[in-house]
């Protein structure tokens, strides 16, 4: 079990076992299972999506929130990065000194990106504190620009 | 012929393994509960292994109506075939390994990573508004730990000079455990191997009391039952590649033959994996997150730029 091609041989083999032992369990569990023809009669809730107890209200095909697209787009950033720094590694002793300092300079523009990120908020999760704050000074100006009207209208006295 | 041998013998391993490791872990959680776990069929339970699993054949092969048919099946044998192909690289002795390949331990990290698409694809494909938020949370928390997941193990390869995981074992003959030069490498593996596998305390893709079960809220009989089997071989898969990377593999004293220590080793740490679930409480998702890239991802380049920079000044 030294030559590559034989390790290969050996996955390959290892691969086809692997995918048949899954399909077998999955065949015997369809025959041993037993099944409920009528079930439908007795358990009507039985075709409906599990929502605690809840009627289901439309299907799950839903807009999602925003940041996860974002993880998934940092996700494609640092790890096709991490994929380079590898290279350096498995080379490490035959890059020396300049590959280090190669090396050095790539992960400081990793890190200032990252850097970069976490100050515009986008690592932080749910709602951004900066955001409210806006939010609510932006209310707040709303706010003060109604009231003379506002005050006009409503008597004096109350 | 030799190869044939091993393949049969790994896999009747690792699937009673799993199956072993659901009522270890009910067992174990018992003694730190101060209650006493299912101790009734057979010797000290164990017979429970069996009445589960022909409990778990013989449900019902269902599948919702409203469910993505083809994909529903689909996603959680990925999970299985991922974990035991992960298997197919970690050396149990010397050459003693199903394939000893030169990218071992790339191939480790290719498959950890595929299992992200089985938990996504099921989560989808049920059509359930929880498995849905299940699955999302799911990708987004496996892929944040996949970054630094490969960083913290850069270290390693960087004193090796190899992704073989038999040299790498080798190396730790003369080089001593990695774990005591690796140190925090080893923690930034542990905690993302803890959230790659969805374990407990970093469980928030099937957080039952926020989300049911997550991404396999509409899962029942042997198709959560693969779920099941892909979580715990999982835990042993980290467990052992844990042991192989940062403790020395299958060395130790030699009264005892090289596969009992790689088993003892990889034992422990299965235990280990049991005792944070009964230790530790859930982070909140949004902690979660910014754990893994405001703490981890710096700790792991740092960590990377340090050794490096160490290593060059010992070598010159």
């Amino acid at each position: 079990m030294t030559g590559d091609s034989e390790n290969l041989a050996a996955l390959v083999i290892y691969f086809l076992v692997v995918l048949g032992l899954v399909a077998l369990i999955l065949l015997i569990s369809h025959f041993l299972g037993h099944r409920r023809q009528d079930a439908k009669d007795y358990h009507p809730a039985l075709n409906e999506p599990f929502e605690s107890g809840v009627v289901s209200v439309g299907d799950a095909r839903l807009r999602f929130s925003a940041p996860f697209f974002l993880v998934a787009i940092f996700f494609v950033i640092f790890d096709l990065e991490v994929v380079f720094l590898f290279a350096w590694v498995i080379g490490f002793e035959e890059s020396g000194m300049p590959g280090f300092i190669e090396a050095l300079v790539f992960i400081l523009i990793l890190l200032a990106g990252l850097a970069y990120l976490w100050k515009l908020g986008a690592l932080d999760w749910g709602q951004n504190p900066k955001r409210r704050l806006g939010r609510v000074a932006m209310l707040a100006a709303e706010k003060a620009a109604s009231a003379p009207t506002r005050d006009e209208n409503t008597p004096e006295t109350l | 012929m030799n190869t044939a041998i091993l393949i049969a013998t790994v896999l009747i391993c690792l699937l009673s393994l799993a199956a072993l490791l659901i009522w270890l872990e009910r067992r174990l959680l018992g003694i730190w509960q101060d209650r006493l776990g299912p101790n009734r069929v057979g010797f000290l339970g164990l017979g429970q292994v069996v009445a589960d699993m022909i409990k778990i054949f013989t449900k019902e092969d269902w599948i919702p109506p409203f469910a993505d048919k083809g994909i529903f099946i689909l996603a959680p044998t990925i999970v299985v075939i991922a974990m035991l192909m992960a298997f197919a690289v970690v050396p149990f002795a010397p050459d003693t390994s199903i394939s000893n390949l030169n990218i071992g331990l790339l191939f480790f990290l290719a498959m950890s990573s595929l299992a992200a698409y089985s938990v996504m694809l099921g989560g989808y494909a049920s059509n359930n508004k929880y498995a849905l938020l299940g699955s999302l949370r799911a990708a987004a928390q496996t892929v944040s730990y996949e970054v630094f997941m490969g960083l913290s193990l850069m270290g390693v390869v960087l004193l090796t000079g190899s992704f073989n995981m038999s040299d790498i074992v080798l190396a730790q003959k003369e080089h001593g455990w990695f774990v005591f030069s690796q140190f925090v490498g080893f923690i930034v593996f542990l905690v993302a191997g803890i959230a790659e596998s969805h374990r407990l305390p970093f469980d928030l893709p099937e957080a039952e009391h926020e989300i049911v079960a997550g991404f396999h809220t509409e899962y029942s009989g042997m198709k959560f039952g693969l779920f099941f089997i892909g979580e715990y071989l999982g835990v042993a898969l980290i467990s052992a590649v844990i042991t192989t990377l940062f403790f020395g593999g299958w060395l130790g004293p030699e009264f005892m033959p090289p596969l009992f220590w790689f088993c003892l080793k990889t034992f422990i740490f299965i235990c280990f994996f049991v005792l944070l679930r009964a230790a530790v409480p859930r982070p909140r998702y949004d902690q979660l997150m910014m754990f893994g890239w405001k703490v981890m991802l710096p700790i792991s380049l740092l960590n990377l730029l340090i050794t490096a920079a160490l290593t060059l000044a010992r070598a010159s």
